[in-house]
């Protein structure tokens, strides 16, 4: 069945061909609650070229919208600037309908590119510092190794001034406003903050590295075009900022309180515990585990300056999810915070030492021992988790105003 | 010195250089890296490394 579907004019000569995928919600572990669109964009130059495919299951949506503006085998070139399926999934099947002239990837792009798809795919590899002509418009290329997976490169094109950035400054939104200014302000900046979180966290110093190189290239940047959810043309600054706060995650004066309970002991322990910080001033969140996924946890971490962990003990471990939140955070490798072990236990109590080794591994500063209840925390012990709140939210304002970071 | 470059995303190890963010002095040997050491740039192990020109 042959789709109808449009294109999206962005500019005089670009359009978005790309697939929305409103039905995703769960994107490897990444709760998708506004699903997300997988982006491809039409450069319409003398050399008529395709930057980035879209995910297998979405060709056909490709097809469509770029056979609203021509037939796609007049498309010259296509560009790759991130081998990963959703951009890449439709790559050998668009060159065979295509048959473009040339196909461009980074040096690891094409590794990548053959490592998916065989040896035979043809590729010719494009370095930072490369530029092409397409006709009015030069495409120059930026690799952005790690950002986030070693093939990643930016493409930037003269002329209409946009900066083609694959994954970076991207977000899981579905929808057919194409700009970032057509939608609320407060979804933009959780989606974008998500996005970070949890794709690009523990890239950290790459993107601060590339941050600082980007201005020698001297691209004058009107929209940057991400491979994921809108563009953003009003002030494609502001996200940049973002990018650089977000790496830098200078402490914010907020805490997080993440628990997991089986007989709500650990659950009356959280909420004693933000008590205690927001008695010293500084805002908590209490996120429990039984209705909050990893991908909200990893958001929220972005965004505290401090990681308090909570689990009853169960067969000497730590609950499940708590497990898992905490290897994703480790991976994610968040920065600058301060935290403590609290949970309930039957005899024998291991969650508190196996969340402070998780924390520890972490580089959070801990700043108590940890709190542990026997079956059901008591007045004094409550007091404890109130007291031990209080402490950190204390040590938090002092770390803010020392800017010891 | 011998150059080794990681095979996952081509941050090439210099010796003359080091890797003085992760406490790698300038001029150690890929082989005295700590068997800890991870590539800076992916965070893959020594044994992901080749030697390189």
């Amino acid at each position: 069945m042959k789709e109808l579907l449009n294109a999206v004019k962005l500019t005089e000569k670009v359009y978005w061909v790309g697939a929305a995928d409103w039905e995703i919600k769960n994107f490897h572990g990444y709760a998708t609650e506004r699903g997300t669109t997988y982006n491809a964009y039409l450069v319409m130059d003398k050399k008529i070229t395709l930057i980035d495919t879209v995910k297998a299951a979405f060709k056909d949506e490709l097809l469509a919208r770029i056979s609203s503006v021509i037939d796609p085998a007049q498309i010259d070139y296509i560009v790759s600037n991130h081998s990963e399926l959703d951009h890449s999934g439709c790559l050998p099947e668009m060159i065979n309908i295509v048959k473009p002239e040339k196909v461009f990837a980074s040096p690891m792009g094409e590794k990548n590119l053959k490592a998916h798809f065989g040896n035979d795919l043809p590729i010719d590899i494009v370095k930072t510092g490369v530029s092409i002509c397409l006709g009015d418009n030069t495409l120059s290329f930026v690799e952005t190794k790690m950002l986030h997976w070693p093939d990643s490169m930016f493409t930037y094109l003269s002329g209409e001034k946009i900066l083609f950035s694959q994954d970076g400054f991207g977000m899981h939104l579905a929808g057919l406003k194409r700009f970032a200014d057509e939608y609320p302000d407060a979804v933009i900046e959780w989606e974008a903050a998500k996005y970070f979180a949890n794709i690009l966290m523990l890239y950290a110093s790459q993107i601060l590295s590339l941050l600082e190189a980007l201005p020698k290239f001297n691209f004058e940047i009107a929209t940057i075009a991400p491979d994921h959810g809108p563009c953003w043309r009003k002030d494609p600054a502001w996200i940049i900022e973002q990018y650089r706060k977000w790496s830098v995650q200078k402490p914010e004066k907020s805490a997080i309180v993440v628990y997991d309970t089986m007989w709500k002991s650990t659950a009356t322990m959280a909420k004693s515990v933000a008590d205690g910080i927001i008695s010293a001033g500084v805002a908590a969140e209490v996120i429990p585990l039984q209705s909050r996924d990893r991908s909200y946890v990893a958001t929220m971490a972005l965004k505290s300056g401090a990681l308090v962990v909570g689990s009853s003990t169960l067969n000497n471990q730590v609950l499940p999810p708590i497990a898992d939140v905490m290897t994703y955070l480790k991976g994610l490798r968040p920065l600058n915070k301060i935290g403590f072990a609290f949970g309930s236990c039957g005899w024998s109590g291991e969650s508190i030492p196996h969340i402070s080794a998780c924390l520890k591994a972490m580089n959070v500063e801990l700043t108590c021992e940890g709190v542990k209840a026997k079956y059901v925390p008591d007045q004094a012990v409550l007091q404890e988790c109130f007291n031990a709140g209080a402490e950190l939210g204390k040590r938090l304002i002092e770390k803010i105003g020392s800017g010891n970071q | 010195m011998q150059k080794f470059v990681c095979d996952v995303c081509g941050y090439i190890y210099n010796p003359e250089v080091g890797d003085p963010d992760n406490g790698v002095k300038p001029g150690t040997e890929f082989k005295d890296l700590p068997d800890d050491w991870v590539c800076p740039e992916c965070g893959v192990g020594k044994d992901s490394f080749s030697p390189v020109n």
